[in-house]
């Protein structure tokens, strides 16, 4: 996902010159998990390089590249870094184009590795996507395989407003289903691994049907798509598993297409559970499927402690604790 | 016509494949810089942002006005403790490839910075580390075996599992829970010297932060609050010349050095050889009298290089000549105190390579002991219990219901 992530990059820039690149460690070195590799050396220095240590610093710098005809995508080097510039995101990134009437706006990409499941503790490990979907005027995308985080990524850079761009690096480099006792493998074989040469889009706000199935909807993004997938093959429960792909704007139709036709639902992900993006689903979904649940929403996501280093796999909401509530699902 | 702008992008001087020049950075004679008193006016030595003070020369004498602070015994203790220091290292980055612990961050260059501070702070002082500063620890004699209990996130790890390995904790020894966030810790070490003042205590603090680090909003925050309230704390800034892959022309923007961001907050602002661990103590010495005395805040750019890996996840070949740690021109801490002492005529080749052999030791035995009480995988290592504890002063109901979930 990591080649595709910046194979999305040098597609934008290579189209488009006002497209710059830019963060903690990126030109050169081309960034700790390498997304931006090769870039500096192929579109220059003043198109890709390396950012003074202040997410502050790089957000707001973006905002007044954005705001003045050029493309960013900078890269915040882990999600728990953002903190410093959530300042520039929250409170003028994602409002310039209101509060001026569209006299400035702010189209830029921000895009973050999140997620655990690298031993990373609590600075390397967190999901901080609610933090934006409580915003008005920020789009929160979250990529779970190769194809979509390329085509995502590009249409995100050519989105007209300010994007959030979250990456599960865990799985950087393979699927992860969180059978973490399990060899690894790369994306090679996986179907969505494959990702095509040249310019293509993913477009934002839709959410892709990743197993079609009639016994519960299973609402996820990023790496708990794929626990979601393995839960249900473990369990045997014929689940539909719904890769929302983008949680701001969310696609509705297919949630509630989907949450009609099965008559449950369970939604999935690895931030804390109190107040994250899972209580918006649960409650889009009791809003506009209310007569159609047999058995109440549940949430499977991390637990409401700080990501722990050395208990890392009793926080992962893994496949066991998702096939938990499958089941338990089943039987309300 | 007027010419177009074009962006101006700092690089090193060079890259893999080149031959190391260090030859911009300038260093003064060691002896040439003067010792004013404490309670100068910040205005008379604002050149001392821009030189460097050192005391040892290169025949391994101690030279000049800032010499003199240490006695034989206490240097040879010095030495030992940064042979431990680095013996500690050494012995965490192979646990670390063996799998016993998940990360590591080593000190290789940098041993005297934490290793000689630490001498001048007295009991109740408090230090606001970086993950780098773990000498601060050694040179206070916390107990190893505690150390490699945190690094392994073993069933005796004080920090019950839930930090990443490094980032220590402990009160006793004047080291405050270490953030994994940059630059966050800076403006609390203000915080908590001014608590002292406030309380009318004679206890002062000390900062730490990276040469990058310095580009956070933060380290601008801690300086304003430090210049304004005279809080009494040292704040450190640790130039290793590097910050992961990226240059220390990167943070520090134009010319001048990070000793000058403090001039702008009229704080007293020196610089001094980092691998000088006499040099290290003499300045540190002085600007901790000046936060006892009640003149405030100092700030000091230890001038030194990061010989090692940034972490056990990087690769420092990809980014910078494999050569350039051997050509930088402050030396070696150890080789250099070492030498030192030879010439003082209290150490020898042969007492060194013993003491090496000794630290060595001493961490194997540590280690060992450390082994027995679990490493990373094993079965005994803090419990999922152990995650849910310690969030808050007492659970909430939420969190104990999800406790009761996961049977712990
Ligand atoms: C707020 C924040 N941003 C980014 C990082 C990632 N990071 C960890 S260490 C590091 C480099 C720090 O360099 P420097 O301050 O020079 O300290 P050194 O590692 O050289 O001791 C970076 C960018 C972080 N930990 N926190
Ligand atoms: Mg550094």
């Amino acid at each position: 996902m990591i080649q595709a992530i910046r194979d999305g990059m040098d597609v934008a820039m290579g189209e488009d010159d006002t497209v710059v690149v830019y963060g903690e460690d990126v030109g050169y070195f081309g960034g700790v998990f390498r997304a931006t590799q090769g870039l500096q050396e192929k579109y220059g220095r003043d198109r890709c390089f390396d950012a003074p240590i202040s997410e502050s610093g790089i957000v707001g710098t973006a905002i007044g590249m954005a705001a003045n005809g050029m493309r960013p995508c900078v890269e915040i080097q882990f999600a728990d870094y953002m903190y410093p510039a959530y300042d520039q995101i929250t409170q003028e990134a994602a409002r310039i184009r209101y509060r001026s009437n569209g006299d400035f706006t702010c189209p830029m990409v921000i895009r973050m590795p999140t997620g655990g499941g690298i031993f990373g503790g609590q600075t390397h490990s967190q999901s901080p996507e609610a933090l934006f979907t409580h915003v008005a005027g920020l789009k929160v995308v979250v990529p779970c395989n190769p194809y979509d985080a390329k085509g995502l990524l590009i249409a995100a850079i050519e989105d007209p407003d300010p994007v959030i761009f979250l990456e599960p690096k865990r799985l950087y480099n393979g699927p992860f289903d969180g059978h973490y006792d399990r060899p690894v493998t790369g994306w090679g074989k996986h179907p969505d691994g494959e990702v095509p040469e040249g310019h293509y889009t993913v477009p934002l706000a839709q959410a892709k049907i990743k197993r079609e199935g009639i016994d519960v909807t299973v609402l996820a993004y990023g790496t708990m798509v794929h626990v979601a997938l393995a839960a249900a093959e473990d369990t045997g429960i014929d689940a539909e598993v719904i890769d929302l792909r983008t949680l701001l704007p969310y696609d509705l139709d297919t949630i509630t297409a989907s949450v009609r036709k099965t008559g449950r639902c369970i939604v999935v992900h690895e931030a804390t559970l109190t107040s994250g993006f899972g209580a918006e689903l649960a409650a889009l979904v009791a809003e506009h499927c209310f007569y159609h649940l047999e058995a109440p929403v549940r949430r499977v996501a991390g637990w409401d402690t700080p990501y722990p280093h050395a208990q890392e796999w009793d926080y992962f909401p893994g496949p066991a604790r998702v096939g938990a509530a499958l089941t338990q699902t089943m039987e309300a | 016509m007027p010419k177009p702008l074009s962006l101006h992008v700092p690089e090193p001087a060079v890259r893999p494949g080149g031959v190391p020049d260090f030859s911009g950075v300038h260093i003064a004679p060691a002896g040439a810089v003067d010792r004013p008193p404490v309670d100068v006016d910040p205005g008379e030595i604002r050149d001392m942002a821009f030189s460097v003070i050192r005391v040892l020369n290169r025949e391994g004498e101690a030279v000049g006005p800032w010499a003199g602070s240490l006695s034989d015994e206490q240097l040879i203790e010095g030495l030992r403790h940064m042979l431990l220091l680095r013996a500690l290292d050494a012995r965490m980055v192979i646990a670390q490839r063996q799998g016993k612990t998940s990360f590591y961050i080593q000190h290789l260059g940098e041993e005297a910075v934490s290793t000689a501070f630490r001498k001048v702070l007295e009991k109740g002082d408090m230090n606001f580390a970086t993950y780098r500063q773990a000498g601060l620890l050694i040179a206070d004699d916390y107990p190893l075996e505690t150390m490699i209990n945190q690094i392994y996130a073993n069933s005796e790890d004080p920090l019950k599992g839930r930090q990443l390995p490094t980032l220590y904790s402990s009160r006793e020894q004047g080291f405050f829970t270490l953030s994994g966030n940059l630059a966050t810790q800076f403006p609390q070490a203000v915080g908590w010297a001014m608590a002292s003042a406030i309380k009318g205590e004679t206890n002062i603090a000390a900062g730490w932060i990276g040469d990058g680090s310095t580009a956070e909003s933060d380290f601008h925050a801690a300086l304003v609050f430090a210049s304004t309230f005279r809080a009494p704390v040292v704040l450190n800034v640790v130039n290793n010349q590097w910050a992961i892959s990226t240059f220390q022309g990167i943070a520090r923007g134009g010319v001048g050095t990070f000793a000058a961001r403090g001039l702008g907050y009229g704080i007293p602002s020196l610089r001094v050889d980092g691998n000088d661990y006499l040099a290290v103590h003499a300045v540190g010495l002085w600007a901790a009298k000046r936060a006892r005395q009640n003149l405030g805040p100092t700030l000091i750019e230890y001038v030194t290089y990061r010989a090692g890996a940034h972490s056990t996840s990087d690769d420092p070949s990809a980014y910078r000549p494999k050569e350039e740690s051997a050509a930088w021109p402050l030396g070696d801490p150890v080789i250099r105190l070492k030498a030192h002492l030879i010439t003082r005529g209290v150490w020898s080749e042969d007492r060194h390579i013993q003491l090496e052999a000794e630290m060595r030791d001493t961490v194997i035995t540590a280690q060992k002991a450390a082994e027995a009480n679990g490493t990373m995988h094993s079965a005994n290592r803090p419990s999922a219990r152990d995650m849910f504890e310690g969030v808050y002063a007492e659970m909430p109901p939420h969190l104990r219901r999800q406790r009761q979930e996961t049977g712990v």
